[in-house]
């Protein structure tokens, strides 16, 4: 039995947990309309390859990638491309973004599909698949996957951690996923551990899904892959990367530093069944499971194509009439919803309805009491009420000298603080004033250099220019001084008549 | 070798020159608004009040006291001061130009600070020796650096405070500065204990 | 007497020399403030501030000519840093100057525009192409909004139009709540 590990802080919410994981997966019947944003992944936006009327067919890649840190997107069935429109995304800012509108013409017809043999291509040819096969992390930061699977030249990936713990309340889409294909999440994870270069897996899966843990454990058996699987004590956020790693390997991942960097990598169960789909079988990430519950008749798991609007798959469950708001994501780090017409993403783990009764609004924000509960809370060792009182009066360089950008957002301090501040929106505003204002100076800077070289140019010409003119003039007072007197002089006047006149003589019969 | 000690101690902390002989409170209020400053103002009175000291007590004991000039000791304390704030100006102004440009008008303002001039004035009072003196007037500068520092950073926090509007700026640090004074007169007993 | 005045004399010659010799030993070469200055300006280059540029301006401040309220693209933010860099106190931004406006690139009406390139030499970031009797159009992502081109051109086809926010500039919003009315 391998000896667990702890992390400090953390809370421990109501689970929630039971209401969605009885029954089993449902899929979510086939929209008319799929909306399918090319902003996806974390990094860099998709490139779009199709146009207005094109046929695709179900699994088509619709999108390459943008960048390098970016992957494809695929046509999540088969239809007509009705254009590349703005539309809303679910996002917190509730903008529209552009996606790729496709018309699904009800045959769902898959695009011929090449399952690999993993074991017997190179690597890097693995990757490049990986990402043409559009896998993005499933846990809720839809990081390419591909990129996580390579290291620097310092770095090494020796153990491959699987991610099943599912720490947020409410959600069951891993639990589900691992009870219903432990196989496949094993043969994905293992060909992960092959792309990386690693020689271990070991799964950590929160102890409250004993169901999940029971068919992963017997699943690693039956495939006689060296795979632990490991219950850990449930403790929001568990979950976390760096708190699974530190409770299974013991391994702090300090500040500026990446799991790599201490032989570890980290993927979402999901993910690995996604990288299995992709490669074993051949089918690109056109779909996901998604956990709708809450304030709904009927809670469940459902198995969703990426594109269907968040508003049919909410009708799937029932939501009750004193729904009011609808969060993307769980009670502690999800966010609210601006709009229902928003389709289902990659990162999409949970549509979550809420009333006024299930989440009773929180009383008025009341000034920090510096009782320290947030600091206790931190799963990262941070001190939130320090980074809440200078993000609150925008003294934002302080906040950052307090370690704002390790902050994961998890929500803790949120949840332990007695006088209801709300300081991870504190955090975010202030995270995101600073990116902003990085950005700014960035373009200050190469403003800065642009006119810096404009000016430089600006010098070379009039110097390029008087140099011209200098040499000319001396050419001339070369040619008096040859000419020495007067008359030679008009002599020279005379012979540059005279050869301008030649010239215009020569000219005249050539334009006749 | 005790006695050194409590000199240094004492100035430190029990006679501290801003809380308990109040001296010196203009660069107190005006350099305190950041840490960075308030350690470099304190960091050069240092240096120029324990040269200072060291300074008055060679023209006091060798050249006033055998000349009966006594009369002459402000003046000439004050031009020695001069001439030392001068030097180390333009040592900052070649090693450190922000800092230079930060400090401004306090930097050349040591000179007029009274406690630079307080100091060297009380040594020749308490009758110490050279060492004594540079020692009194080095724990003095440690402990105006010590009150800076201190208050530098309760003010950088009190910016993210919400003040009311009529006590905002000067009126919260002079509270402050009076809250902090009470803190050290606790340090009244300390040299009784001897 | 006579004594007092030698002591005196005596005190200020050795003091002048010292000094004398420092002010030669640590002469100052150039100004790195100005660097640091010219770090936190926008560097829109827009000459709003009545200098012919970004740097010229730091130049003044650091010199002591010009006042740190002079920038209008810095906004209120530019000036507190400002503030806190020279130890200054805030001042609001000044009237004369400008009045700070959201970020905004120019956009050439290109239906309108007769290629006269004026604009191309008005932009202190060549952020304009184009050729003589050509189109011009500007580069967005190059355009410091500095509204420089917008005088020169004859026909009046430069428009300025505020970024709009996008999800990729779109920021989290300080945290609002109302304030609970007092009973």
């Amino acid at each position: 039995m391998r000896p667990l590990f702890g992390f400090t802080g953390g809370v421990k919410p109501a689970s929630h947990k039971t209401e969605s994981n009885q029954g089993g997966i449902v899929v979510a019947p086939l929209p008319p309309v799929l909306t399918v944003p090319l902003r996806q992944n974390a990094g860099l936006a998709s490139r779009p390859l199709v146009q207005a009327g094109d046929r695709v067919l179900k699994g088509q890649a619709i999108a390459g990638p943008g960048g390098s840190i970016s992957v494809a997107i695929h046509a999540p069935t088969s239809g007509t491309v009705r254009g590349i429109e703005t539309h809303p995304i679910p996002h917190p800012s509730g903008l529209l973004a552009p996606c790729v509108v496709i018309e699904a013409d009800g045959e769902d017809r898959w695009i011929e599909r090449t399952p690999v043999d993993p074991y017997a291509l190179p690597v890097e040819e693995l990757r490049t698949r990986l990402r043409d096969a559009g896998v993005v992390g499933l846990g809720g930061a839809a990081f390419p996957s591909f990129v996580k699977t390579q290291h620097g030249p310092t770095q090494r990936i020796e153990t491959l951690i699987l991610n099943g713990a599912e720490c947020e309340p409410f959600i069951t889409c891993d639990d589900l996923l691992m009870r219903t294909q432990a196989g496949q999440i094993l043969d994905g994870a293992a060909v992960l551990a092959h792309i990386a270069g690693a020689q271990r897996i070991v799964v950590g899966i929160e102890d409250n899904k004993p169901e999940a843990v029971a068919a992963m454990t017997a699943a690693a058996q039956r495939a006689g892959l060296l795979v632990e699987v490991v219950a850990v004590p449930t403790r929001y956020p568990a979950g976390g990367e760096k708190q699974l790693i530190r409770v299974l390997t013991g391994i702090e991942v300090p500040f500026g530093k990446l799991p790599p960097d201490y032989g570890v990598q980290c993927f979402n169960v999901a993910t690995a069944y996604a990288t299995a789909r992709a490669l074993l079988h051949g089918e690109p990430m056109i779909s996901r499971l998604v956990t709708v519950t809450g304030n709904v008749e009927r809670p469940g798991n459902f198995e969703v194509r990426i594109g269907t609007p968040i508003a049919d798959l909410l009708k799937l469950a029932e939501p009750k009439a004193d729904t009011d708001r609808n969060l993307m994501g769980g009670p502690m780090m999800g966010f609210a919803l601006p709009t229902l017409d928003a389709p289902v993403i990659k990162a999409t783990n949970c549509i979550l309805a809420g009333s006024k009764a299930m989440f009773p609004a929180p009383g008025p924000e009341m000034p920090c009491i510096r009782c320290g509960s947030c600091a206790r809370a931190c799963p990262m060792d941070l001190q939130p009420f320090e980074m809440y009182w200078f993000s609150r009066a925008k003294i934002l360089g302080k906040a950052q000298e307090y370690h704002l950008f390790d902050c994961i957002e998890c929500g803790c301090c949120t949840y332990v603080c007695p006088s209801r501040i709300p300081l991870v929106d504190y955090f975010r505003f202030a995270k995101s004033e600073i990116r902003a204002r990085e950005k700014e100076n960035e373009a200050a800077d190469a403003a800065r250099q642009r006119y810096e070289f404009r000016l430089e140019r600006e010098e070379r010409e009039k110097q390029e220019k008087a140099a011209k003119l200098a040499a000319k003039a001396a050419e001339t007072k070369a040619k008096l001084a040859q000419a020495g007197d007067a008359d030679d002089k008009k002599a020279l006047i005379a012979a540059a008549v005279a050869r301008a006149q030649e010239q215009k003589a020569e000219e005249k019969p050539g334009v006749e | 070798m005790a006695s050194y000690l409590f000199i240094v101690l004492g100035a430190v902390l029990v006679n501290n020159v801003v809380f308990v002989r109040i001296l010196g409170l203009c660069p107190f209020m005006g350099v305190s608004k950041k840490l960075e400053t308030a350690t470099g103002m304190g960091a050069a009175t240092t240096f120029v009040l324990t040269m200072a000291c060291g300074a008055s007590y060679v023209i006091d004991s060798w050249l006033l006291i055998p000349n009966h000039l006594e009369y002459l000791r402000t003046l000439s304390f004050i031009v020695t001061i001069a001439a030392i704030v001068q030097l180390t100006e333009l040592v900052i102004q070649k090693t450190s130009p922000v800092l230079h440009q930060v400090l401004g008008i306090y930097l050349p303002l040591i000179t007029t600070n009274c406690a630079v001039l307080g100091v060297p004035l009380l040594n020749v009072g308490l009758k110490h020796n050279m060492v004594e003196s540079m020692l009194f007037g080095f724990g003095s500068a440690v402990g105006f650096t010590l009150a800076l520092i201190l208050f530098a950073g309760i003010r950088e926090r009190l910016e993210g405070a919400d003040v009311p509007v009529y006590f905002r700026g000067t009126a919260i640090a002079m509270i402050t500065t009076a809250i902090m004074s009470l803190a050290f007169m606790g340090f009244a007993g300390l040299d009784k204990y001897k | 007497m006579l004594e007092a005045l030698l002591v005196m004399a005596l005190g200020s010659v050795i003091l002048g020399g010292a000094l004398g010799y420092a002010s030669v030993k640590f002469r100052v070469e150039g100004d790195p403030l100005v660097e640091k200055i010219d770090a936190i300006l926008p560097q829109t280059q827009c000459g709003q501030c009545g200098f012919p540029g970004c740097k010229p301006y730091a130049e003044a401040i650091a010199k002591g000519e010009a006042d740190i309220n002079c920038c209008p693209p810095g906004g209120e933010d530019g000036i507190h840093k400002l503030a806190d860099l020279l130890g200054r106190e805030f001042k609001p931004l000044s009237g004369e100057h400008g009045v700070e406006k959201p970020k905004s690139t120019a956009v050439i009406d290109e239906n309108v525009c007769i290629g006269c390139t004026l604009c191309i030499q008005a932009c202190p970031v060549d952020a304009i192409v184009g050729a003589a009797k050509q189109m011009h159009t500007v580069v967005a992502s190059q355009c410091t909004g500095c509204e420089l081109c917008l005088a020169p051109c004859p026909v009046n086809c430069i428009d300025m139009v505020p970024i709009p926010e996008t999800i990729d500039n779109w920021k989290w919003k300080y945290p609002v709540f109302a304030v609970q009315k007092a009973a």
